[in-house]
């Protein structure tokens, strides 16, 4: 197995600059992994070769022949399938958009596109981004190259086992309440929720309009900063989308100094119902944090208790709304109603919904459509955005005593399959520590700090800032990120097992 | 408020969303939504705690996002009937949606 892919991806620009190695290898090494294990982990649902090798190819000429070339531009990527691509299938996991090329580009792509990043291919996720666990895919569960029996977390499991197991370098996955900060965690790689707005979301498979958000992953620190610098920015195609100067994130990700800074753990989202490994690693880092010279305190945000209650009103109220658009009229799976000579419109849309989306999907949207509906309005989806108002005032109070926040990414290490698939709530209370993230519109980071003393799996802590002040969770993480050992996927972990 | 959800409630639910749920679906669905609304139904408690509270609809606090009215370069018609169950004569062919009781 060539040792390129053990890069991370800013040593791969550093190599592209110097050329010593090209684009087309790189491709080529990581198409290779791919080819080579991912028969047992199952990230992607489609591999993009011959149009990735040509990016490489491209932009390998452009540097022969002298261009300056933005600093990712030939570092391999993959792409959540939520995400449009003109060139490459897009299905949101979901057979309802089984094999559908979108007839454009989402803007985070053209912004790849632009920066010569090879799409090496679309990564799998639960349906519609709906699930913890990446196994409510219509296309079969992705498994965590940690332990291949485990879920590697969701909804951008796929972006995260891909990363994890050194099949790309990079991925952009999306978050709308914890699905690119929890793979992280379960995976063992940096992933980032930034603010809400501050990356546009055009083109991208709507769930949650109010909380959805697409962010960058990677095996380190910078390697996230640099791919989040390259997709974030205003966009007058998203009318959600931040008109502001994109945070220094890069800046602050090669800084990495905590000295003097107010770090708040939540008392909240920790204690009891957290694994002890996880409560153990989540003390070590903060300790940690206080040597290199953080002011540590505790700080309390009593309403992050109800996020998961508000969550799971707010978001199915939204995907009742955002899946309506999946008619069996304009594009999709259209399916005719068994039983019936001349269908009607309605007979065919309800037959092809009911055949296209997956169980979690049905449920959310029943959920969404009950808590939407006349009677219920006020006591359902109206108190679950005044208990947002709540969430958003302790974050405020927060951030006036404290620079950032931290708290365990997730309660628990990446669980069996099947473990959760027969309770969904059990999986809802999953995202108790990243929920209260997507409700305020803050940014937040997983930062992988080791392996869990009891199971032996990556463990995650979270950093949490104000709007627009991504760049403090950079520089937090990466002053951790040097004091602790990054779990690494050994190189033949995979490939033993063949 | 009660979350006690029958499963004609959920019929009825599934009508509405236009999702023709299986017998199974509907029996599964009518199981499981009654501990998940229990679960959720918390937040009625947390607001009548807090008093008077502002609801937020969303993160950003911007509105109306206008752009210039010029035209630009949008699909074309092929582009925009390519993921089409049906199409005809650069429009989309769809079931009647007429006569329905």
């Amino acid at each position: 197995m060539s040792d390129l892919i053990r890069l991370t991806a800013s040593e791969i620009a550093d190599r592209l600059a110097t050329g010593d190695v090209t684009s087309v290898e790189v491709t080529q090494a990581h198409l290779d992994r791919i080819e080579a294990v991912d028969d047992q982990v199952h990230a992607f649902l489609h591999v993009g070769r011959d149009s990735a090798l040509a990016t490489a190819a491209d932009v390998d000429a452009r540097r022969a022949a002298g261009e300056q070339l933005p600093t990712l531009a030939g570092v391999p990527v993959a792409v959540k399938d939520l995400i449009n691509t003109t060139d490459q299938p897009t299905t949101a996991g979901s057979r309802i958009l089984e094999g559908w090329r979108p007839p454009y580009d989402a803007t985070v792509v053209a912004r790849l596109r632009a920066a010569g990043l090879p799409i090496l291919g679309k990564t799998n996720l639960d349906e519609f981004a709906m699930g913890s666990s990446n196994e409510h895919s219509a296309y079969g569960p992705t498994r965590n190259p940690w332990d291949t029996d485990r879920i590697p977390g969701g909804s951008s499991g796929g972006s995260a086992a891909a990363v994890a197991a050194h099949e790309a370098p990079l991925a952009l996955g999306t978050d709308t309440g914890g699905s690119i900060r929890q793979p992280g965690a379960m995976t063992g790689i940096v992933g980032v929720k930034p603010t809400y707005g501050g990356v546009s979301r055009y083109g991208v498979v709507a769930m949650a309009s109010s909380l959805d958000q697409v962010g960058p992953m990677g095996r380190s620190v910078l390697d996230a900063a640099l791919l989040h610098e390259v997709v974030a920015g205003h966009d007058p195609m998203d009318s959600t989308s931040i008109d502001a100067p994109v945070p220094a994130v890069v800046e602050a990700a090669r800084r990495g100094d905590v000295q003097g800074l107010r770090v708040g753990v939540v008392r909240e989202l920790g204690g009891e119902g957290f694994q002890p490994g996880v409560r153990a690693a989540f003390d070590r880092a903060v300790e940690l944090l206080a040597q290199a010279g953080a002011e540590v305190v505790e700080v309390s945000c009593p309403s992050f208790e109800h996020g998961i209650a508000a969550y799971y009103l707010v978001m199915p109220s939204e995907v009742s709304s955002n899946l309506a658009r999946f008619d069996a009229m304009r594009y999709g799976l259209r399916v005719a109603p068994e039983g019936l000579t001349d269908p009607s419109a309605e007979q065919v849309m309800a037959a092809s919904r009911d055949a296209g989306f997956g169980d979690e999907v049905k449920r959310r949207i029943v959920l969404g459509t009950y808590a939407l509906s006349s009677g219920y309005y006020d006591a359902y989806y109206g108190s679950a955005q005044k208990v947002r108002t709540l969430v958003a005032r302790d974050f405020a109070a927060a951030f006036e005593q404290v620079d950032v926040l931290v708290s365990p990414t997730a309660p628990t290490t990446a669980w069996r399959l099947g473990e959760k698939s027969d309770d969904p709530l059990a999986m809802y209370l999953e995202d108790v520590c990243t929920i209260p993230a997507n409700l305020a519109g803050v940014p937040g980071l997983n930062l992988p700090v080791g392996l869990a003393d009891d199971t032996g799996l990556p463990v995650g802590v979270q950093f949490l800032a104000p709007a627009q002040a991504d760049d403090r969770l950079y520089n937090a993480a990466a002053a951790l990120e040097r004091l602790v050992d990054a779990p690494q996927l050994s190189a033949d972990a995979l490939e033993g097992a063949r | 408020m009660s979350s006690a959800l029958s499963r004609e409630d959920v019929a009825h639910l599934a009508n509405l969303a236009r999702i023709s749920l299986s017998e199974d679906e509907l029996d599964r669905l009518g199981a499981e939504l009654p501990a998940i609304l229990d679960h959720v139904a918390a937040v009625q408690g947390v607001v009548d705690a807090a008093g008077d509270v502002e609801p937020m609809s969303h993160p950003v606090p911007v509105a109306n996002v206008f752009r210039e009215d010029v035209v630009r370069p949008g699909l074309t018609p092929d582009e925009a009937l390519s993921g089409a169950p049906a199409s005809e004569e650069q429009r989309f062919l769809v079931p009647k949606i007429l006569g329905e009781e």
